[in-house]
């Protein structure tokens, strides 16, 4: 183990460049303690996100190593194995500073693929039953854990290449309202997300599977997309 | 083409066996809708007789001929490989992104690469 | 409306063409590597294909089943590699569908009919 980190960080918006900076190597040290290191002790002006520091939030999202990835869950010794490190913000977003991404298009998205539920009971109804070992349950409940951190957006090339490409996390999102069966939107919903730049243009790459933080699978969601809008379609006509 | 200047991967975040697969796949599908209307239109030599094939065909009995066939066909088994891949995770029980399906697919091509090399020399 | 109706149609068809095409890749295969035992010739060929009806169904099968799945693969790779328009995509598309269509079945013809 190398006693230092030679540690490379973006700096500046998307027209920037790397900053090298040399950081003390320490045990079980997290990359959220490295960057914190170069933020309290070398350069203040280095802008980054973190929050609840213990893998719960996700804002503190960023490439390492060319892999998005959350800091304060990624222990230096697995990343740095020549005591080499490299943070960049996510891909496929706006750089607002250093290793912070503007999300506001990924919320967007997520709107637009109806990723919010709509019920129709009141209070003065009774409560919905749900069965949960159900398969409709079982397949939302695979899916909402998702905490809308933004590492399966960066991670897919799709997304890069289509820019409306909904993405990830939306299609996520929407695949668990429509396993919901209190939900009623659910035709609205499938139309949109399986118009241009929805779920057909996926291409089952698997990177947001692969990355994902909280080891949800993107990948399964928008399958099942694929095969709800043909027997919506079907009821449609 | 980068228009909007957004930050993009680079191959470290392409290093995992579903996005290679995905690559073999687009590459072996484009190599081959290249190489049909080619196929079709060598096929289509035997409405002028059989002289006209076979003479096509002993144009294409040079070595580099046989090793681009060879290539056709491991690539043709390799997209089959693929998509029957795609279409157990589009449409069977999420089982995750079934690698044991990309190894599986590795060997099928490889083997129908070798069974042709072989018919081709023996 | 008409957008999603398009983009779930075209899926479908890929996946529909794609099931067809699994079954007759295999076969092909299984043809091809029989068939190039002691080398090609025209006579072989022609010999096994000549008026044989179950093989020129076979393969026009196959052709059709590639009229439909070329085009949707060769539509994305322009689609996201090139980035053409959509206009222009659809006559990509529509050209090698065309293509495709009018050399496979005078091939079948060739080695069937002719």
């Amino acid at each position: 183990m190398t006693t230092t980190l030679e540690v490379k960080v973006w700096r500046g918006k998307e027209d920037g460049a790397f900053e090298s900076y040399e950081v003390p190597r320490l045990e079980s040290q997290t990359v959220l303690d490295v960057v914190t290191h170069i933020q309290r002790n070398i350069d203040p002006t280095l802008s980054y996100r973190y929050a609840c520091r213990v893998g719960m939030c996700g804002s503190c999202a960023m490439n390492v190593n060319g892999k998005a990835r959350w800091t304060c869950r990624t222990h230096v010794a697995k990343v740095a194995a020549q005591g080499r490190l490299e943070l960049a913000p996510l891909s496929n977003l706006p750089v607002v500073k250093d290793l912070v991404s503007d999300m506001t298009e990924f919320f967007d998205k997520w709107a637009k693929a109806k990723g919010s539920f709509q019920g129709a009971r009141t209070r003065h109804e009774p409560f919905a039953l749900v069965e949960p070992e159900s398969p409709q349950r079982r397949a939302a409940d695979a899916g909402i854990e998702c905490i809308g951190c933004a590492v399966c957006y960066s991670s897919c090339d799709v997304v890069t290449w289509r820019p409306d490409f909904l993405g990830p996390a939306a299609l996520n999102r929407a695949w668990t309202l429509l396993n919901d069966v209190r939900d009623v939107a659910g035709i609205e919903r499938v139309m949109a997300v399986s118009g241009d730049a929805g779920c057909h243009a996926c291409h089952t790459q698997g990177s947001c599977t692969e990355r994902c933080p909280k080891h949800l699978a993107p990948t399964a969601a928008i399958a099942g997309l694929k095969r709800l809008s043909v027997t919506m379609l079907r009821r449609q006509k | 083409m980068n228009t909007d200047k957004k930050r993009r991967n680079d191959y470290r975040a392409r290093s995992h066996p579903a996005y290679w697969a995905f690559v073999v796949h687009r590459v072996s599908g484009l190599v081959l809708a290249l190489f049909l209307p080619v196929h079709f239109w060598a096929l289509g030599h035997a409405i002028e007789g059989e002289a006209s094939l076979d003479g096509f065909l002993r144009f294409t009995d040079q070595p580099l001929f046989k090793l681009a066939e060879w290539g056709l066909v491991l690539l043709l088994a390799a997209h089959m490989a693929g998509g029957i891949r795609l279409l157990l995770i589009e449409f069977g029980d999420w089982t995750g992104l079934r690698k044991n399906l990309i190894a599986a697919g590795a060997g099928f091509a490889a083997a129908t690469g070798m069974a042709f090399a072989l018919a081709l020399l023996f | 409306m008409s957008t999603v109706a398009t983009q779930v149609r075209l899926w479908y068809w890929g996946r529909i063409s794609s099931m067809v095409l699994a079954f007759c890749v295999l076969v092909h295969l299984a043809v091809i590597i029989y068939a190039v035992r002691g080398g090609l010739s025209g006579a072989e060929v022609l010999a096994r294909t000549h008026g044989n009806l179950a093989f020129g169904l076979f393969y026009t099968v196959f052709v059709l089943a590639c009229t439909v799945h070329v085009p949707l693969g060769l539509a994305r790779i322009v689609r996201e590699e090139l980035g053409w328009s959509e206009h222009k995509v659809n006559l990509l598309a529509a050209a090698s569908a065309l293509l495709l269509l009018v050399l496979g079945l005078r091939s079948v013809y060739g080695v069937v009919l002719a």
